[in-house]
């Protein structure tokens, strides 16, 4: 069992409170996933070709400011903001060159998603812990994705924890659980992917995310997904300018959407939605099962 | 402490889930209700497990949507959900009346036993699996695999059936109105009797909709996975 969360607000003046009202969401999602939790959020996107790189090192003694100093003298423009084991590293040096000398200079340090608009906060404890060890409360943008996890098929570690991501300004988060993660992690391995972790999920994010970057839009993806993916699922994925939801054709994992004038919110339950504003007035409906909602910024 | 107002008229007794617990709700809906017509709850806001297990001739009414399993194991009572009702609303009722006034998630009325559940929105996958002689009428579609093994009682469908409709239905009757994308195994759709006519025009009054009784189609079981049939190949 898990819990996801999303959020999105539409309009532009609602975006300082996009953390505010996403954190009881998180937290109300608490019993399904009470393990790691973890929440990107999409903010306005950067200019030029500055790109954001949230980072992440389980060693709290971890010295932030050795990196920042050596990844100033390699790279342009560069910026880091530091909130406890999580760094947001900013630069307009070519993503690809940042990543490998990350991977050789701090092979501690896990790259958690690159883009101009994501960041990713991810971590094992309650999701209230969480929250509030990165502030999610204070995180402003046009959507999240959120996710609490009650671990089935792999450990409880942070790199096991939701969302996932590849490529860049994508994420992804699962309620389910895969039985042929392995098949998928092979394919895609032999198609150049990387990847990080042993958690299920992770092979469905690079697998879509794969069919995307073939040229396939998002639905043709998903369609890809429901003959590939063996297992169940609720998936919330989220992009530089879009939410969407997708449930397995047995729909065996919920989902509950309301909509207003001001917000397209999402949850696993209601009971996370219904501290949201005028949430009473919202329309809510039950997403089928094998269908592609999305929602543009 | 239980902070209730119990009034000697009928004023419902008034539950506040904002402020008060389900264990509280629930505690009290279990104890002695003699002098309690009705209960309100307000604030339910998709809270898990409201009024299960309730034993007594009580009118509840929710003010809101409810999460997981609202009024499961109901008997006698009349339970009203003004809002949409979460997963396996009502499973496993004995008796009584549970009235949904929006759609139902997946798994609505599993395993019913005896009692009316009407869900006057859509109902999600699964409505009525396993049926053992509740009825459910739906004043909207149902979702796949509605009715699944099936074996006694009635499932009404006013809109659309789903995939697999009362694949392994035992004796189950299920009459639809709309379209049915598919039937399971088993399945099939059979001529309507005046018994029928009678039954659904006595389901539908219960839930006061309008439908004629002749709009519907009837679905029954063909009987033929009763026995094991060596000869089938496994192929039904």
């Amino acid at each position: 069992m898990c819990g996801i969360v999303g959020l999105l607000v539409k309009k532009p003046k609602l975006r300082e409170h996009l953390g505010e009202w996403m954190v009881p969401m998180l937290i109300g999602m608490t019993e399904r996933g009470p393990d790691s939790s973890g929440m990107a959020v999409f903010t306005e996107p950067l200019g030029g070709k500055l790109r954001k790189f949230s980072l992440y090192c389980a060693d709290r003694g971890f010295s932030w400011s050795k990196l920042k100093e050596g990844a100033s003298r390699k790279f342009a423009q560069v910026k880091l903001t530091v909130k406890t084991n999580h760094a947001v590293l900013k630069t307009s040096s070519p993503p690809l060159d940042v990543r490998a000398w990350l991977h050789e200079r701090y092979p501690a340090v896990h790259v958690l998603s690159v883009g101009r608009t994501i960041d990713l906060y991810k971590d094992i404890g309650l999701p209230s812990e969480v929250a509030e060890r990165y502030d999610f409360g204070a995180f402003k943008g046009t959507h999240l994705v959120g996710h609490t996890r009650m671990a089935t098929e792999s450990a409880v570690t942070p790199e096991n924890a939701h969302p996932y991501t590849a490529g860049e300004d994508w994420c992804l988060v699962h309620n389910g659980s895969l039985a042929n993660p392995g098949s998928l992690q092979r394919k895609l391995e032999k198609l150049g992917a990387t990847f990080e972790s042993d958690c299920d999920t992770e092979g469905a994010c690079r697998y879509i995310h794969w069919r995307l970057q073939e040229g396939d839009t998002l639905e043709q993806a998903l369609h890809h997904a429901f003959e590939d993916f063996d297992g169940f699922f609720t998936f919330l994925m989220g992009t530089h300018d879009k939410l969407a939801l997708v449930r397995d054709p047995f729909a065996c994992k919920p989902a509950v959407v309301a909509e207003t004038d001001e917000y397209v919110a999402i949850a696993s339950e209601f009971r996370s939605l219904a501290h949201l504003p005028n949430v009473r007035n919202a329309t809510v409906f039950e997403p089928k099962p094998s269908e592609v909602y999305s929602w543009s910024v | 402490m239980v902070r209730v107002m119990r009034a000697r008229d009928a004023a419902p007794v008034v539950f506040d889930l904002g402020r008060q617990s389900v264990r509280e709700l629930n505690q009290f809906l279990h104890g002695d209700l003699k002098g309690v017509a009705a209960v309100r709850v307000e604030n339910p806001d998709g809270a898990h497990s409201i009024a299960v297990a309730v034993d007594a001739p009580v009118r509840i009414e929710i003010g809101g949507h409810t999460g997981y399993y609202a009024a499961g194991m109901n008997q006698r009572a009349t339970v009203i959900i003004e809002g949409n009702a979460g997963p396996g609303v009502a499973e496993n009722m004995m008796s009584g009346t549970v009235d949904v006034a929006g759609f139902a998630s997946g798994g609505a009325g599993a395993s019913a036993h005896g009692g009316l559940l009407v869900i006057r929105g859509d109902a999600g996958l699964r409505c009525g699996i396993s049926l053992k002689g509740g009825d459910i009428v739906v004043g909207g579609d149902v979702g796949s695999f509605s009715a699944f093994m099936a074996q006694a009682g009635h499932l009404v469908v006013c809109g659309n059936a789903g995939e697999g409709l009362g694949d392994s239905l035992y004796e189950a009757v299920l009459y639809v109105r709309g379209d049915i994308r598919s039937l399971g195994a088993d399945a099939e759709v059979q001529p309507m009797t005046a018994d029928d006519v009678a039954t659904l025009t006595q389901l539908l009054g219960a839930a006061g909709l309008k439908h004629a009784a002749r709009e519907f189609k009837r679905v029954g079981s063909a009987r033929k996975l009763y026995h094991w049939n060596a000869d089938a190949n496994q192929e039904y």
